[in-house]
């Protein structure tokens, strides 16, 4: 791992370095087989491909497209609206609810997908790229202070995944860049 | 059941429908088109009939197969893995991974900081510096992705998925009156996709519910 700290320096995802790896100076990125994949799904998209076991994505099509549409509906439809850049645009006094705004509309809409959807996770009862993309959302949902109340079955899901050790050895209170004030 | 033709819900100017309908015309597939107005109404998408479609309150969606699908990318994929012919992904799995690296990268990176509802946030008198600012950034690393992937098109010289979100975001880039000269990869790209049929017929000009002042 080389951790890219986002704020100090002016923000290092924004070096020459880095640059020349990521144009667009966004992590995560990964070095793998000789090529950089920027963009976290394309990411795990292709370790789906060159290292299939476990499965991340089901083996049915329509399961496939459920588990891809609650990827992208948080990685396209709620985290970019919120991420560091937007939200230092918005400017501080806004930022709080503009953020609370975005996630609690993806929320809503999410909820109501998985209705249809989950078993004991998001699709079905096995772990998927949706789950993946879930949990580091709820985080940020605390992080904004968003209320969880009107999200039982997100809640659910998201503790479930929270036990399982994948979830727990990646969670950002454990990383070797964690600020001892916020290590677990 | 009788197994009726798909149907998309589509906006004529909706760059991530513009996606779908260019993947539906690529792999020719014969579908009906059901029009969302998203200015019109207060915004179609806002109806409760729409919602219990798709309750993320956005267009594209497609009925296909007996599911309903929405997000351009995850409806993209569904049409490559059970109609696979034409390709729009290619074997290569590194050349997917740029494929969906730089789909990405403008599905994810560039059109939801820029789209209808952010731009509503923003407010009239930023939405222009908001939208090229977004946009600009956005093409500025697109444009160096490019030097290492592009071939004739975006990745290689196969058109891609890739290829399906880059010719409706420069679309968007021009609505916004974005300069496209430090970018001539994406310029090049873009005039030769629009050289092909599947990207014309799909094209917002060409739409059912393309309003006559903005009609081919």
């Amino acid at each position: 791992m080389v951790t890219v700290n986002l704020i100090k320096d002016g923000g290092q995802q924004f070096s020459e370095e880095f640059q020349a790896l990521n144009p667009m100076k966004q992590v995560p990125a990964l070095k793998i087989d000789g090529i950089t994949i920027g963009q976290s799904l394309a990411i795990i998209e292709y370790l789906e491909e060159t290292r299939p076991t476990p499965r991340l994505l089901p083996q049915d099509p329509k399961k496939r497209a459920h588990v891809r549409m609650i990827s992208d509906l948080i990685a396209s439809g709620i985290q970019p609206l919120q991420n560091l850049s937007v939200l230092k645009q918005v400017g501080q006094e806004k930022q709080l609810s503009w953020a609370q705004q975005v996630i609690s509309s993806g929320f809503n809409a999410l909820e109501r997908i998985l209705q249809s959807t989950a078993g004991k996770y998001c699709v079905g009862d096995e772990v998927s790229m949706a789950d993946l993309c879930l949990v580091p959302q709820v985080a940020n949902a605390d992080r904004y202070k968003v209320d969880l109340t009107p999200y039982p079955t997100i809640s659910r899901i998201n503790k479930s995944l929270l036990t399982l050790e994948a979830f727990q050895v990646s969670h950002p209170c454990r990383q070797p860049d964690t600020p001892p004030e916020l290590r677990a």
